[in-house]
């Protein structure tokens, strides 16, 4: 395309159908305790 | 639903729905104002009409055409359907816990949302029967999780390091029974830390959060000792000689800034230049009285400050060293899923914290408010109906999240800043929400930057 780059794979709405097993982290436990923060979490899921 | 903004020299726009990131012109930076779904097959007249002033006709049309395509792939405008999801998946078991070991603290940081450490409720330490009957609890809530997560919180844990060990030896025992694996992490203020502790630590979490502002005067103006004095000589010689040994397990250090020093990055820059390079600063959180408390006034220099700080890494990473920001951390391709984005943090339902006499209540910022007291580790009470009523806390149920862009990104943002800043867990505290908008547009921009260069 001449004008519109995309420059990710834009796979939200994939990963619902797929996810939702609870094995990643709590995003609090990571390094916030005072705000919630949740895209940067690591998905844990095994492939 | 779409969010354009215009940052770095660059045009980006996100598709919040399948979370697409574009890079556009200005031309489709101006026609995204001006077209929507339902499109038609070609370009509306008054549209054309109306850029032609500034852009040729034909190439509005093939602009339009291009829009239209990304439309029908789904990742522009698409649609928000994600709302079936938050009715059934959200409730969950409960796997991660926050165990407050010690409500008493060696620091009387002015800050301190835990009133310098007592949480309102009068200094006190847990004891080791309580820290195990909160490890019981943890182990028969989490039903099929495999993977539990505890983190040793106070006031100061390391004031009652003895009991913080006796408890991991004994969930180390215990887990074996139900199959599973407790990651413990700790936070501390890093006053008490020794050698002995150091290896024990690193031995056994696999994160710690070390608290430490930022330059030495900043740091200490808030984190004072008992007798006034400042923190920062005894914390950051600490945190230098335990950092390294850490080896390649996790750390951060924390920081947290307020009014005093809206010229954070200087603060994120210092750090990096002691040593530390996994590092987070967070924005106060405090009643607007208070004189540290950030107010709406503070947010234009906010704004600026985050793209200050995301120049001012670029330009360490362009030198080829290596530091990472935590709220700058963003995984455009690999992130979490959409089931969790729309969950947010989980507190009262997945996430807990307790109290040294045992209370549970739904995260460590709702601890010693009775309202939202859950039960008790050693009495086995425990309230489900709160529960149920943090799992439907998602972002379908927040009225202003509903229609925000960044929903996806901070999920809802923090139930108790809500509560104790906006009067109800379902109600957006918009200082917070800004601020988080913006840290979200300069991290969006720094992956898209470094997306290009790996592309070249």
């Amino acid at each position: 395309m001449k004008h519109i780059k995309t420059i990710n794979k834009a796979n939200l709405k994939a990963s619902a159908a797929k996810g939702g097993c609870g094995k990643c982290q709590a995003s609090c436990q990571s390094a916030c305790k005072t705000s919630c923060t949740v895209a940067n979490q690591k998905c844990e899921r095994e492939a | 639903m779409i969010h354009k903004f215009k940052l770095a020299g660059l045009n980006i726009v996100l598709d919040v729905n399948s979370g697409g990131v574009h890079l556009i012109d200005d031309l489709t930076y101006d026609l995204l104002d001006n077209v929507e779904p339902p499109f038609d097959e070609k370009c509306p007249a008054n549209v054309i009409d109306k850029l032609s002033k500034t852009y040729p006709a034909d190439e509005i049309e093939e602009c339009f055409q291009e829009i239209r395509e990304l439309y029908a792939d789904g990742i522009m405008f698409s649609e928000d359907d994600y709302e079936k999801y938050a009715l059934t998946s959200v409730a969950a078991p409960i796997k991660s816990m926050c165990l407050h070991v010690s409500h008493d603290c060696n620091l009387r940081c002015e800050y301190c949302f835990a009133s310098t450490g007592d949480f309102g409720g009068g200094r006190m330490l847990m004891d080791l029967e309580t820290g195990k009957r909160a490890i019981d609890f943890l182990l028969k809530m989490s039903a099929n999780r495999k993977l539990l997560e505890l983190d040793f919180f106070g006031g100061e844990p390391l004031m009652n390091f003895e009991v913080v060990k006796q408890i991991v030896a004994y969930a180390r025992e215990e887990e074996k029974k139900y199959d599973k694996q407790i990651r413990f992490t700790i936070t501390t203020n890093g006053m008490l830390l020794t050698e002995d502790k150091m290896d024990f630590i690193n031995r056994e979490m696999s994160n710690v959060v070390l608290s430490i502002d930022g330059r030495k005067e900043v740091n200490d103006r808030m984190r004072k000792r008992v007798d006034g004095s400042g923190s920062y000589d005894r914390i950051v010689e600490n945190f230098k000689k335990f950092v390294p040994m850490r080896g390649d397990k996790d750390y951060y250090v924390r920081g947290t800034y307020t009014k005093y020093n809206l010229d954070f990055s200087e603060d994120v820059i210092h750090l990096f230049e002691q040593g530390f390079d996994q590092i987070s600063v967070e924005p106060v959180m405090a009643d607007p009285s208070m004189p540290y408390a950030i107010t709406d006034g503070d947010l234009p220099k906010i704004f600026r400050e985050y793209e200050i700080l995301s120049e001012k890494i670029a330009k360490i990473r362009s030198e080829g060293k290596f530091i990472n920001f935590f709220h700058f951390m963003l995984d455009l391709d690999q992130g979490p899923c959409a089931i969790k984005r729309l969950k947010g943090c989980g507190c009262g339902n997945e996430y807990i914290a307790v109290s040294p006499d045992g209370d549970i209540y739904p995260c460590h910022q709702f601890v010693g408010i009775e309202q939202f007291k859950m039960g008790n580790v050693c009495d086995g009470s425990f309230n489900y109906d709160i529960k149920a009523d943090f799992a439907k806390a998602h972002v379908y149920t927040k009225p202003e999240c509903v229609k925000c862009w960044a929903k996806f990104y901070c999920s809802g943002g923090c139930n108790a800043n809500n509560y104790l800043y906006a009067g109800d867990i379902h109600n957006s505290y918009k200082l917070a929400c800004e601020i988080q908008k913006k840290r979200l547009e300069c991290a969006i921009m720094m992956k898209a930057v470094q997306m290009m260069d790996t592309a070249e």
